[in-house]
């Protein structure tokens, strides 16, 4: 039950933030909602009995690519500045 | 509740704002991001067509090594472990769905900083090469 609960605000918690990371004006903010959607997705896997895909989860789609997305912003961010 | 079916449509949802985000925002960056989005919700959906309510993890330590032998007690008889968990064919697929996924959004991110080296702009409207 409490499981069940779990996983309700989870998923719900993770639809918002998808729709955050979709509309917000601001990159940095929408790169980090993108990056909270994968850390959601990992307990949601954890949930699915699955740990070792929540660990690549959080590992990797949580931590790796949103690090990838926040160089490339700022490599796209000081060569604007430079030119 | 079932997880599965409640994965099922979490997962359809993420895919729809996913898609949703990949044809109306106009930042190349927004764009990498509503397929990373996308990602995710085939990941989830992946991982829940493979799940079995009531099941645990296939992992295959002492724990389950127990209930295997108290499931077989019970039955009154050698009991499987395969009656135990999971899928786990769907979880090894998404594992390495998940990488691969990775290297994808790191090749168009690429794509991404080549294409402002050209024309220092971030916005889909000022590449209309390929536009007629």
């Amino acid at each position: 039950m409490i499981n069940s609960i779990l996983f309700v605000v989870l998923a719900l918690l993770a639809l918002s933030s998808a729709i955050t990371a979709v509309l917000a004006k601001n990159l940095v903010t929408s790169i980090l909602a993108a990056g909270f959607v994968s850390l959601l997705a990992s307990v949601i896997y954890l949930l699915l009995s699955a740990p070792d895909v929540a660990m690549t989860e959080a590992a990797i789609g949580s931590g790796l690519s949103t690090i990838i997305f926040f160089y490339v912003l700022n490599k796209v961010r000081r060569s604007g500045r430079h030119d | 509740m079932n997880f599965g079916s409640l994965a099922l449509g979490l997962g359809f949802l993420l895919i729809l704002i996913g898609f949703w985000g990949l044809l109306t925002q106009k930042n190349l960056i927004k764009i990498v991001i509503g397929f990373s989005v996308v990602d995710t919700g085939v990941h989830i959906i992946m991982v829940g067509i493979g799940y079995l309510q009531g099941r645990t993890a296939p992992i295959l330590d002492a724990a389950l090594m127990q209930r295997t032998a108290a499931a077989g007690n019970q039955a009154g008889a050698s009991a499987d472990v395969g009656s135990l968990i999971v899928d786990p064919v769907p979880q090894a697929l998404v594992l390495t769905a998940i990488v691969i996924g990775l290297g994808i959004t790191a090749l168009l991110l690429a794509y991404v900083v080549r294409l402002h080296e050209q024309r220092q702009s971030l916005d889909i409207s000022s590449y209309e090469d390929l536009k007629w």
